[in-house]
């Protein structure tokens, strides 16, 4: 019995060799997360007690639909400019292109407290923007911009533009030049080309950036807390003040149930889409 | 529009997006150099004060110890974990099931703040294990999927005839992975190593719920620091890291080049 004859190509050696990450996902991960969702259905009011209360107030559903909106202005917005941008940053020549990328990388891997933060020295009453409004006459008096929806999503694109960016430039790259100028040659004009030709070709690309801006923005908590405020609660902050300042543990395992299932349909739904839609089969 | 040069709107758009990416972070760094107690941009009086201040307040050094050994600890472990699974996702990909990559970049995909309240809930106050263990499980699996995803790219070129040939002539598996596989993914783990402490270093998500006596991360204590004063020192830690994170992003340029991460 040689080493050799153990390390063939078997099933049993990959098994162990992925064991430990696989238990440490499970055990870590699945079974809290599964624990926390199982745990709302196990109300003594009855098994959907937990979602009809949090239903039937008002402020919590105007919280939930709150969150959605801020995400899918977030998203379009971030949709818009990544794409646009990333063109850009996909047709520059070499040495600019990779400085474009380390200048979205920057911002990236900068922490998202130091990002939102920084919003707050510019939005705050007295803050950059209202001292150079103040000082060129075009306001009076201090406009109030920060604890305000518009606040919040100015700091979401702010995280999730780099993202969107670095997700389009890899996949704009892959359309051949050629497509694009076969079709402006046999007559199409630009917007016609970028219709029918450039959008549908990135559309895998743009459901991946769309699905991680969304997300992301849907959950996050730094900056809605920093730059929203009491205001603009979101489901995030509602989950955090609920578990850790109210001690209402069912009450945050909802929040966390509704979430969970929220990103997760949204995730498999879109790559379903992307899977179908793709006419560039990878 | 579509030759191959961008219309010149385009350009602008383009230009203004990262005037909006750069500008924010310069005003960081100019509120940091201020002299002034309180926040202002552009800076009254140039001064290091804020940063002398950061090492001043015991909960700064404190929290900024405890990050570096968790993001430390909890990459070392993600890699110690996450390249073994990531070489069998490669070498054994007829064997094994597909959902098994999938489970590996199942902690991206479930939202980081459910999961560290998850953690807190089951684990911490279930089984009463300490605080700083808690921390740290809950960094190795956010990073995890960066350490299987980065180092599965790099085996994806690595030709395994060549692990083979050294087998069938003789060596030992493991010591052909450590001579021959390793030696060939080498740049791939030093990315994945930096983006995983970058990452864990800027947690705030998961790091939230598990915080406790004594026991709290950078972030979280910045965002706590935030709350009750307005004051340059947070600029000036913000500085900080965004030094760490220049110094890192050197680091992966010499060895890899950015451009992988666009990938």
């Amino acid at each position: 019995m040689t080493a050799r004859h153990f390390w063939r190509r078997n099933g049993a050696t990959g098994w162990a060799l992925t064991a430990p990450a696989t238990l440490a996902v499970i055990g870590f991960l699945i079974v809290p997360i599964g624990a926390v969702i199982a745990g709302t259905f196990m109300d003594p009011r009855g098994i959907f007690a937990p979602y009809i209360s949090y239903f039937n107030s008002g402020f919590r559903t105007t919280v939930l639909f709150r969150t959605l909106q801020i995400s899918a202005l977030t998203t379009i917005i971030s949709l818009i400019f990544g794409f646009m941008t990333a063109y850009v940053v996909s047709r520059a020549p070499g040495k600019v292109k990779s400085l474009l990328i380390v200048a979205a990388v920057f911002p990236l891997l900068t922490g998202v407290v130091v990002r939102a933060f920084a919003w707050l020295i510019i939005l705050g009453r007295n803050g950059i923007l209202n001292q150079t409004l103040l000082a060129l006459g075009i306001v009076n008096e201090p406009l109030e911009m920060l604890y305000t929806q518009g606040a919040v999503i100015v700091g979401m694109v702010y995280l999730f533009v780099p993202l969107m960016v670095l997700s389009l430039v890899g996949v704009l790259e892959n359309i051949p030049r050629d497509v694009l100028q076969a079709s402006s040659s046999l007559g199409a004009s630009p917007v016609a080309t970028f219709w029918q030709v450039l959008l549908p070709l990135a559309v895998p690309g743009l459901i991946v950036g769309a699905v991680l801006v969304f997300t992301g923005s849907f959950t996050a908590y730094a900056t809605p807390q920093l730059l929203g405020g009491e205001r603009q609660t979101v489901l995030a902050t509602l989950l955090q003040q609920r578990a850790m300042v109210s001690f209402d543990w069912v009450g945050a395992s909802t929040i966390a149930a509704i979430m969970t299932v929220i990103t997760i349909t949204i995730v498999l739904a879109m790559s379903h889409i992307a899977r179908r839609i793709n006419p560039m089969a990878t | 529009m579509m030759s191959d040069r961008p219309h010149p709107i385009l350009i602008v758009v383009t230009a203004l997006v990262y005037l909006f990416l750069m500008l924010p972070l310069v005003i960081v760094v100019g509120a940091a150099l201020s002299d002034t107690t309180y926040l202002t941009f552009p800076p009254q009086g140039l001064s290091l004060r804020w940063f002398y201040n950061i090492f001043e307040i015991s909960a700064f050094r404190r929290t900024i110890v405890t990050s570096l050994q968790i993001a430390f600890l909890g990459t070392m472990i993600a890699l110690l974990i996450g390249i073994p699974a990531a070489y069998a996702l490669n070498r054994f990909r007829v064997e094994l099931p597909k959902w098994l990559g999938t489970l590996f970049v199942l902690p991206i995909l479930v939202p980081e703040i459910v999961f560290g309240f998850a953690l807190l809930k089951s684990f911490t106050v279930g089984t009463g294990a300490p605080i700083f263990l808690a921390l740290l499980i809950g960094h190795t699996l956010i990073v995890l999927p960066y350490v299987v995803r980065v180092i599965s790219a790099s085996l994806a070129s690595f030709d395994f005839s060549i692990e083979e040939a050294a087998i069938s002539l003789g060596s030992a598996p493991v010591k052909t992975f450590f001579t021959i596989v390793l030696p060939n993914v080498r740049g791939g783990v030093i990315a994945a190593f930096i983006l995983a402490f970058i990452t864990s270093l800027n947690d705030v998500s998961v790091s939230l719920f598990l915080t406790g006596p004594g026991i709290s991360t950078l972030p979280i204590q910045i965002l706590a620091h935030v709350e009750q004063f307005f004051d340059p020192t947070v600029a000036s830690v913000s500085v900080l890291l965004m030094f760490l994170t220049v110094a890192v992003m050197a680091i992966v340029e010499r060895t890899l080049g950015l451009t992988f991460l666009a990938k």
